[in-house]
């Protein structure tokens, strides 16, 4: 059986992994590739490095580390963060990376999605999104809205809406992010990740909110996720990854342990 | 000396650093000729059927691989690898491939999320030379949204569930192709490399 993933995420800036709260950063939260090596050895199901300087440089500085870690762990690594053109995703792939997160550029130029799909195949073209809950118009119904540049910036784009058209134009796989939970370790946005789950057919990232191991067993069952990416739980050891697998395990979610 | 054919698809240099970890010699090459001093083949691939075998062709791959497998040297599919390896594609029209197996490709059921991505298990259907040493159950890390469905139930080595129960390795003799990617499944699939790396 498939088993459900669990994705520690290293958001990377000068060379080292912070942590973020709403989306601002800068707690310095250990040397990269010391703790993608630690998750490897925990059983982590993959990696994702996101550059969070998003400049020519922090992309440098990311594929440095990703050929560091990738002599030594064999599991698949993925790299997000200021992806702007389609030689930004040619130029990640060729330089190790299993799989690329686009994010603003495809709101930018959603045709970014649609070349890289077709030159390197669905599979390794993630289509990241950041979705801020709308207020409550009465309806009963929620909505979010797409935020790009790091949730800075508001598109007037309906999220749900959006996804369809990422899937369409040949995103092989989903991250959605929500900033309202983003960094509170209150728990992922279980609504966000359903609502997205009923409408599209390709897997999907749950992230942003993870705080204990019940939140990323809620969004794995209820929030119908086929995986959850967390960062500072795991970064400051809250929970180890095998802590989250046991718990996920003994609840009859179908996850994979792994011995070094 | 492993060769890895390079024709322009795919992560080659993961599966070229997965060889050189288990401290065998690796190289990758974007010419069929220099296949001919190596003691294995790699056909790695992450990229549509068919504009994999129209690369694989217009570069002399097939012919290569064709020479190679008759010789009775040791030769492995991954993912794209192993379904270029069966008769024919529905991937995105009529495609026939190298013709290594009696077989096809076929599309998951709509049931599903494709791709799939992630973790799953083989279930071993009967032994292998490249499964020393490997569990019944095991876990290996899977990215595809086509899968093959073996006319010959002894070339069936293991198989996998996703909405149906696929081929998840095929072999023959010396010829194996795997689904799943075994220079991104941690121990286990660094395992499957060395028992390949070990055929003579």
């Amino acid at each position: 059986m498939l088993a459900k993933r669990i994705i520690p995420c290293l958001d990377v800036k000068n060379g080292r992994n912070v942590r973020g709260v709403k989306f601002s950063a800068d707690i310095d939260a250990g040397d990269p590739v010391e703790l993608a090596t630690r998750y490897d050895a925990e059983g982590a199901d993959e990696l994702v490095f996101y550059d969070i300087t998003a400049s020519s440089d922090g992309r440098s500085i990311v594929m440095d580390l990703v050929q560091q870690v990738s002599e030594r762990v064999f599991i698949p690594l993925c790299v997000g963060g200021g992806i702007r053109t389609y030689d930004d995703v040619r130029a990640i792939l060729k330089g190790g990376a299993d799989k690329v997160s686009i994010n603003s550029a495809a709101v930018l130029d959603p045709q970014i999605i649609t070349r890289s799909a077709e030159s390197f195949g669905s599979q390794c073209i993630v289509a990241a999104i950041d979705a801020l809950r709308r207020p409550d118009d009465g309806s009963g119904t929620p909505s979010w809205e797409i935020y790009i540049n790091g949730g800075r910036k508001a598109t007037g784009i309906d999220a749900l809406e959006w996804v369809d058209e990422l899937v369409r134009r040949g995103a092989g796989e989903l991250v959605l992010n929500s900033i309202d939970a983003d960094g509170t370790r209150d728990g992922y946005d279980i609504e966000l990740n359903r609502a997205v789950a009923e409408r599209v057919d390709v897997p999907l990232v749950a992230s942003g909110g993870a705080g204990t191991t019940e939140h990323i067993y809620q969004v794995l069952t209820e929030g119908k996720a086929s995986a959850a990416l967390a960062a500072s739980i795991f970064h400051f050891q809250v929970y180890s990854i095998p802590e989250v697998k046991t718990y996920l395990s003994d609840r009859g979610v179908t996850v994979r342990h792994y011995e070094p | 000396m492993i060769a890895i054919a390079d024709y322009g698809m795919g992560n080659l240099r993961s599966v070229e650093k997965a060889f050189q970890y288990l401290g065998q010699e690796a190289f990758i090459t974007e010419d069929p000729a220099a296949v001919r001093g190596a003691s294995h083949l790699v056909l790695p691939g992450d990229a549509a059927f068919g504009d994999a075998m129209l690369n694989l062709r217009a570069a002399g791959w097939d012919v290569a691989i064709n020479d190679h497998v008759a010789s009775g040297r040791p030769f492995l599919g991954i993912c794209v690898g192993l379904q270029l390896m069966f008769a024919t594609s529905e991937e995105m029209g009529q495609h026939t491939g190298l013709e290594l197996f009696p077989g096809r490709c076929r599309r998951f059921p709509a049931k599903e999320r494709v791709p799939q991505i992630g973790w799953n298990q083989i279930s071993i259907q009967r032994p292998c030379a490249i499964l020393h040493g490997i569990e019944e159950g095991s876990f290996f890390y899977f990215v595809h949204s086509y899968y093959v469905e073996a006319d010959v139930a002894e070339e069936s080595v293991a198989v996998t569930d996703y909405g149906i129960s696929y081929t998840s390795i095929a072999a023959r003799d010396n010829v194996f192709g795997v689904q799943f990617h075994p220079e991104k499944s941690q121990k286990v699939g660094l395992r499957l490399l060395a028992n390949f790396a070990a055929l003579k």
